[in-house]
């Protein structure tokens, strides 16, 4: 019972080889100080990556959207399916920083500024894609809710409409939400910096000064936003996930897309939770701050959502079986054998079958072993997005209607670049904010008592 | 008038810092801030910190925002009512969805500005009574009282051995 033990054995069990409050300070923002060579060299990569990115997006700019492979009969293709892909890496970000808060896990702490930080930049990266996909971006803000020249207001029915809301609230309130959990950083950062740093520092900790005041306020806001964020965080992908839904198209018309989208979204974010912290891990020293029990705790999660997303599997085969419905049963069969069965497999294979491996401990508590799942479960996710979107909307109702998508090389370009366009953001933060949460973990050292530091001097 | 004087104290321990609020709270010296690296319910409880009236800010909020989503929802179809999909002018259950995501948009922003306000930030002014231990590993306690009691509020800190004590940090700051 983490809550019923004694002040000073709190933290005990997660960080065993801190000592003090000082040694935070000092490790984590050292963090901020010169970056190293293998800094310079990712840095370089997502550089080149944004290149491709701004290239691919550029050419298709000049050159409509017919330098993409949509076209009827799929109208939907990788952009929508990295849209999705990238909102739903999102999630497990406010997962750990506001529900796992609320549940008050004592490993959260060591791990959700980073997570946090994910999400804000993947609802970044996910929210061009809508602009993107709609070809023409200058004129994107039709996208805002106003009345058209004719004084027609949008329909509100529209699930599209819904997204809309929907991701610009999640944008707006996961950055306040992760700003606010830095500012105490952020203190602690201007404390230890000199020069210029200091400055720029001084102006974005806002005059924090860590007085009972400031904190007591602070840790009300905070459970509030936690207790904000949490539906938000269920509403946002059952949203995106009624995108589908709503739809009569085969493969897409179920009631089991919300909580299947939303267990599918954490699993994906788990994994890259893990997948960015152990090279950053690696790369910043930070072995005490980020133990084998975070990844253990981060793997049983992975596994948990990995079996609510077999199961949802599972389920949509049977129930197009059950149905007894020509064209749900000819388009799960055709999931499975048709011309992207591939993509299934991939999906199946990397989201149902390798998260086995983390029934094991072993595995659980081998941290290069769950980098290499991570990735597997990175790419099982984004081919279940597209074969949920591609599959059905190259197989529909009508035979004649039926035809076959290729992602051409402008979309993969933007693609891949978004990737890069992630971690351009990513590695800026990792250099300027500290990326491990100071103030909170000190919530789990055990705070400094003179009765116990004199206890030990008469037990010496 | 009696001058206003002031003490600040560092201290190492947790339990040290919670002795001397204690201590000087009971002897009449009410006028203490407190800092901490980190949110110490220990020291909050000390201070006699209660119920924060950012709940109100966050219930209000949220409760404009439902009222905005639902009012310009409603509005927006009533103003050119179009049958769309053989569906009601005012389809509920499809403005819920708008409504809910207004009501975290409107609480959370009016959660932290009910913080900003509650807890004075942004703090401007410049930082002397302070100290860059305090976002580290050290506690602080800052004391004011009038010329006669500043000696006791003194005695009191010392009890609990701090690891340092300033006297009048404003005045030292304006003379320095």
């Amino acid at each position: 019972m983490a809550g019923a033990a004694p002040v000073k054995e709190r933290g005990a069990l997660t960080h065993p080889d801190l000592e003090g409050f000082d040694d935070v300070n000092r490790d984590i923002l050292k963090v901020l100080s010169r970056p190293g060579k293998g800094w310079w060299a990712l840095f370089a990569l997502a550089l080149a990556g944004l290149g491709l990115f701004f290239g691919s997006w550029s050419v298709q700019i000049v050159r409509g959207i017919g330098v993409s492979g949509l076209t009827s009969p799929v109208g939907w293709g990788t952009y929508i399916t990295t849209f999705v892909f990238w909102v739903g890496i999102a999630h497990s970000g406010t997962l750990i920083s506001a529900i796992l808060f609320l549940f008050r896990a004592p490993w959260r702490q060591a791990v959700y500024r980073a997570a946090e930080a994910m999400t804000v930049f993947a609802v970044m990266t996910a929210g061009l894609f809508p602009l993107i996909h709609v070809g023409r971006v200058w004129y994107a803000y039709w996208l805002i809710p106003y009345p058209n020249s004719r004084f027609l207001w949008p329909n509100f029915r529209s699930p599209l409409v819904w997204d809309v809301f929907a991701v610009t609230t999640y944008f707006t309130v996961s950055a306040v939400f992760f700003y606010l959990g830095t500012i105490p950083d952020l203190a602690a950062a201007r404390d230890g910096a000199r020069g210029l740093r200091k400055k720029l520092y001084q102006v974005v900790a806002m005059g924090w000064r860590g007085t009972d005041r400031q904190w007591h306020h602070f840790g009300k806001a905070y459970i509030y936003l936690a207790a904000l964020a949490t539906p938000l965080v269920l509403s946002v992908h059952s949203v995106v996930s009624w995108d589908f839904a709503m739809g009569i198209v085969p493969g897409w018309h179920a009631t089991i897309f919300a909580p299947y989208f939303v267990a599918g979204a954490i699993f994906s974010g788990v994994a890259m939770v893990i997948t960015l912290t152990v090279p950053m891990r690696k790369l910043y020293g930070l072995e005490a701050y980020l133990t084998t029990k975070h990844y253990d705790a981060l793997a049983k999660l992975c596994l948990l959502t990995s079996l609510i997303v077999l199961y949802a599997y599972l389920t949509e085969f049977f129930m197009a079986w059950y149905s007894g419905e020509a064209p749900e049963r000819q388009m799960f069969w055709n999931r499975l054998f048709g011309s992207y069965w591939w993509a299934t497999w991939i999906m199946l294979v990397c989201n149902g079958m390798v998260p086995i491996t983390l029934w094991f401990k072993r595995v659980r508590q081998s941290i290069p072993a769950l980098f290499v799942i991570s990735i597997f479960i990175n790419i099982g996710m984004w081919f279940e997005r597209f074969v949920i979107i591609v599959t059905s909307l190259h197989h529909e109702y009508e035979p004649f209607a039926w035809g076959v998508y290729r992602p051409s090389i402008v979309e993969m370009g933007i693609v891949i670049g978004s990737f890069a366009w992630f971690g351009f953001w990513f590695l800026l933060f990792t250099r300027l904010l500290p990326p491990v949460a100071i103030a909170e973990l000190k919530e789990v050292i055990p705070a400094p008592l003179r009765r116990r530091t004199t206890e030990e001097n008469a037990h010496a | 008038m009696p001058e206003k004087r002031s003490l600040l104290a560092s201290f190492e321990y947790l339990d040290s810092t919670v002795d001397a609020i204690r201590a000087l709270r009971k002897a009449g010296l009410g006028e203490i801030t407190a800092y901490m690296p980190y949110p110490e319910h220990h020291i909050e409880e000390a201070l006699g910190w209660g119920q924060s009236p950012v709940r109100v800010w966050t219930l209000v909020g949220g409760l404009t925002g439902a009222a905005t989503g639902f009012a310009f929802t409603i509005f927006t179809s009533m103003d050119w009512p179009l049958v769309t999909g053989g569906k009601p002018i005012l389809s509920m259950p499809a403005y819920v969805v708008i409504a809910f995501e207004m009501t975290i948009l409107f609480g959370a922003l009016s959660t932290v500005i009910g913080l900003f306000i509650n807890s004075r930030l942004p703090y401007v002014k410049p930082m002397v009574v302070y100290d860059p231990e305090f976002s580290s590993g050290r506690f602080g306690l800052h004391v004011s009282t009038s010329d006669e009691r500043i000696a006791e509020a003194r005695q009191i800190l010392e009890r609990s051995e701090p690891a340092d004590i300033k006297e009048d940090p404003e005045e030292a700051a304006r003379a320095s």
